[in-house]
């Protein structure tokens, strides 16, 4: 299509395509921004620029959607208006969407800032018609390898985000395909976030798994950070230093500061460290301290994301695993002692066709209690995953909506966790509503 | 399951190749498979590995070796080179191997790159890979004559074409692409040396072939056959009974 609007008239087109597919009960999300993208390309561009701060992008496969919202919450307790793509959908459609529902007829955003979180493959096409003044970049870790191909070309992909930055990117030193995008930046700032070395056995990553789950013998992951790289070399402004039961220590700049968390888990909490570096950089001396430490005590996790229910009087924890990274901190961060354990895998296409991760994970510290129930479309193949580790499990059974019933009721007193795919946790949070009030997704 | 002293065990020596750079799609999950199953079949498996540098073990029964990126296949590529006269050797003595995606490939000829640049390999299968634009990726399922249905999932950009001296692992493919766009074939077979694109792993959900290697190597070592599989139950249910249900799914699911 390439007719062409003015900008009232394409707004009030979007606005209308929203409005309608909430009423046909969809998600308000996708279509409308394919409406006006189709009818305005400029449009994203021209709204974003008029916002007095402009824009943050945070990317990266771990970790994008409580980042974001860190980032967000720590700005909002400066007192900053923030605008964010609050629905989940991680593209530029998601973000024209998200901005349809704010702006008002004349087109103007009433925001000073906005952070938005992108999916690497979608961040290459949005930075270059919008360029961040700020950018955070997370990790590579394997992750939707069968929509982008490897894991060096997401490295790319994170790369032309940096680019494509104009002030300042944050990187994250442990990862040395993140930390190596400081080469190809010339005249931005560039900050770092780490780890203390004596926290790294809690963050094994990809290239450590392959060198170390290759003897198969030997499962501890190794201290050292990916090869290639001396992160101790390079100075982090924000360092996470200690992990406690919903508490972090984190060196900031000079100063040492131990607060307790709202959010749990160590990947969260470094995530908390990588957020706090990004709102350091974006305000500098403004920086309200006080504030600051206050909104990192509160910020809670974003949805799924290490999220607690509370079922008959017990907990329902939701852990989301999307690689085997990611599963692996979950694993690791949360004890499996006195829980009942369930997972849930999916491979529909936001959860990734490519089963093949499973085997990239050590289920080894689920062997003393074992898991209660395995469900999701590939139940199985997660049951075939488990018994080749040793791990007994209850039973089986694929449909989500009667295994967490199963599972609910014959574990009624202790905690319970389940460990879910993306579209296995957005089934089981929609039965979990006929169980208990859960935040609506969208 | 009886436990009984590993040391009075026959050993079945497993090595993986270079499984530092050449592991990406679990292809860990194989190794394991082989490991565990030995140890159901009343053998005790010894896990070896090989990355370059390395000194090359000795008497290894069962080889197996993975996919890579291409910054890992560029690694291994020269120390492979070094090692090939004696995985020639080892193939012609008909010890079993499987190589999966990256290795199946140097294990052919040559890669070609898209700009006609040629990566040699070591020519123990009689195939030729050509770079392509197209990314293979999806789920597999195919059919072969000795190992039934095999069911898999493939991510390559590399198309594989097969020379007179090796046969289709699996000569039919029902569901993907396989070795190349043009021919139904998926892998290659010379002796006992498998080639293959599928991860998925590939072992869990395709015991028979797994079930060849070790049977292959506790035959050539020890002139005996496998005999019942001693394997835990799951949820009321043999190991047999998972798999087939796993394979069930995973062949209905779409591409
Ligand atoms: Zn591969």
């Amino acid at each position: 299509m390439s007719i062409r609007l003015p900008r009232p008239a394409s707004v009030a087109v979007g606005k209308t395509a929203r409005l309608v597919t909430k009423l046909r009960g969809g998600s308000g999300s996708a279509f409308p921004g394919l409406v006006v993208e189709r009818l305005d390309p400029q449009f994203l561009a021209r709204t974003l620029a008029q916002l007095p701060r402009g824009v943050v992008v945070v990317s990266g496969t771990n970790g994008k959607t409580t980042t974001t919202k860190m980032v967000v919450e720590l700005l909002r307790g400066q007192g900053l208006k923030v605008f964010t793509n609050r629905s989940g959908s991680n593209f530029t459609r998601g973000v024209v969407a998200s901005i349809l529902g704010e702006v008002g007829i004349s087109g103007k955003l009433d925001a000073d800032i906005a952070v938005l979180e992108l999916d690497e493959a979608h961040a290459v096409h949005f930075v270059k018609a919008v360029n961040p003044r700020y950018s955070l970049l997370l990790n590579v870790m394997r992750d939707q390898l069968d929509r982008f191909g490897e894991i060096d070309t997401t490295a790319g992909m994170l790369r032309t985000i940096a680019e494509h930055t104009t002030e300042g990117v944050v990187l994250n030193r442990e990862d040395a395909r993140v930390a190596a995008i400081a080469d190809s930046l010339r005249s931005q700032e560039v900050r770092y976030f780490g780890l203390d070395p004596s926290l790294r056995k809690h963050f094994p990553s990809d290239d450590d798994l392959h060198a170390t789950t290759a003897a198969v013998e030997d499962h501890e992951p190794q201290a050292e950070p990916a090869a290639g790289t001396s992160a101790d070399s390079l100075t982090a402004d924000v360092l996470l230093t200690g992990l406690g039961t919903q508490e972090g220590t984190f060196q900031l700049g000079t100063e040492r500061v131990t607060s307790e968390l709202t959010v749990n888990g160590a990947y969260n909490t470094y995530n908390a460290a990588a957020a706090l570096a990004l709102v350091r950089l974006i305000l500098g001396a403004e920086t309200n301290r006080t504030a600051l430490l206050e909104s990192l005590r509160t910020v809670a996790p974003a949805f799924g994301r290490g999220e607690s229910l509370t079922v008959g009087g017990a907990p329902v924890d939701l852990v989301l695993v999307k690689n085997p990274a990611g599963f692996r901190l979950g694993l690791s961060s949360f004890s499996a002692d006195g829980v009942a354990t369930m997972i849930a895998i999916n491979d529909n296409y936001a959860d990734g066709r490519d089963m093949s991760w499973l085997w990239d994970v050590s289920f080894e510290s689920l062997a003393e209690q074992g898991v209660a129930l395995v469900s999701g479309v590939r139940a199985y193949d997660m049951a075939l995953r488990l018994t080749y580790d040793g791990v007994e499990i209850a039973a089986v059974e694929p449909d989500l909506a009667q295994a967490l019933d199963t599972f609910l009721r014959e574990n009624p007193d202790t905690p319970r966790r389940i460990f879910c795919t993306y579209t296995a946790m957005l089934a089981l949070r929609k039965h979990l509503g006929s169980y208990t009030e859960v935040e609506a997704f969208n | 399951m009886t436990v009984q002293g590993t040391a009075d065990r026959k050993e079945i020596r497993v090595l993986q190749l270079y499984p530092r750079d050449m592991n990406i799609y679990g292809d860990y999950g194989n190794a394991l498979v082989l490991k565990r199953r030995l140890e159901w079949y009343g053998y005790h498996p010894v896990m070896l590995t090989y990355d370059p540098g390395d000194e090359f073990p000795t008497d290894p029964d069962i080889l197996i070796g993975g996919g890579g990126q291409d910054s890992g296949q560029d690694k291994i590529q020269a120390d492979l080179l070094g090692i090939a006269e004696k995985l020639r050797g080892l193939a012609e003595q008909e010890v079993p191997m499987l190589m999966i995606c990256g290795l199946y490939q140097l294990f052919g000829h040559f890669f070609e790159t898209r700009e006609g640049f040629r990566i040699q390999g070591i020519g123990v299968l009689d195939v030729e890979t050509y770079g392509t634009d197209n990314r293979l990726i999806g789920n597999v399922v195919s059919e072969s004559e000795q190992f039934g249905q095999i069911i898999g999932y493939e991510n390559h950009s590399g198309q594989t074409y097969l020379g007179s001296g090796v046969e289709p692992l699996a000569a039919r493919v029902t569901t993907g692409e396989g070795n190349n766009q043009n021919d139904d074939g998926e892998g290659a077979r010379y002796k006992n040396v498998l080639g293959s694109y599928l991860h998925g792993s590939l072992l869990p959900k395709n015991p028979a072939i797994a079930d060849f290697l070790i049977d292959t190597a506790v035959h050539q070592k020890f002139g005996e056959r496998i005999t019942a599989l001693q394997a835990p139950e799951t949820a009321g249910m043999t190991l047999k009974n998972l798999t087939d249900q796993a394979r069930v799914t995973a062949a209905t699911r779409p591409r």
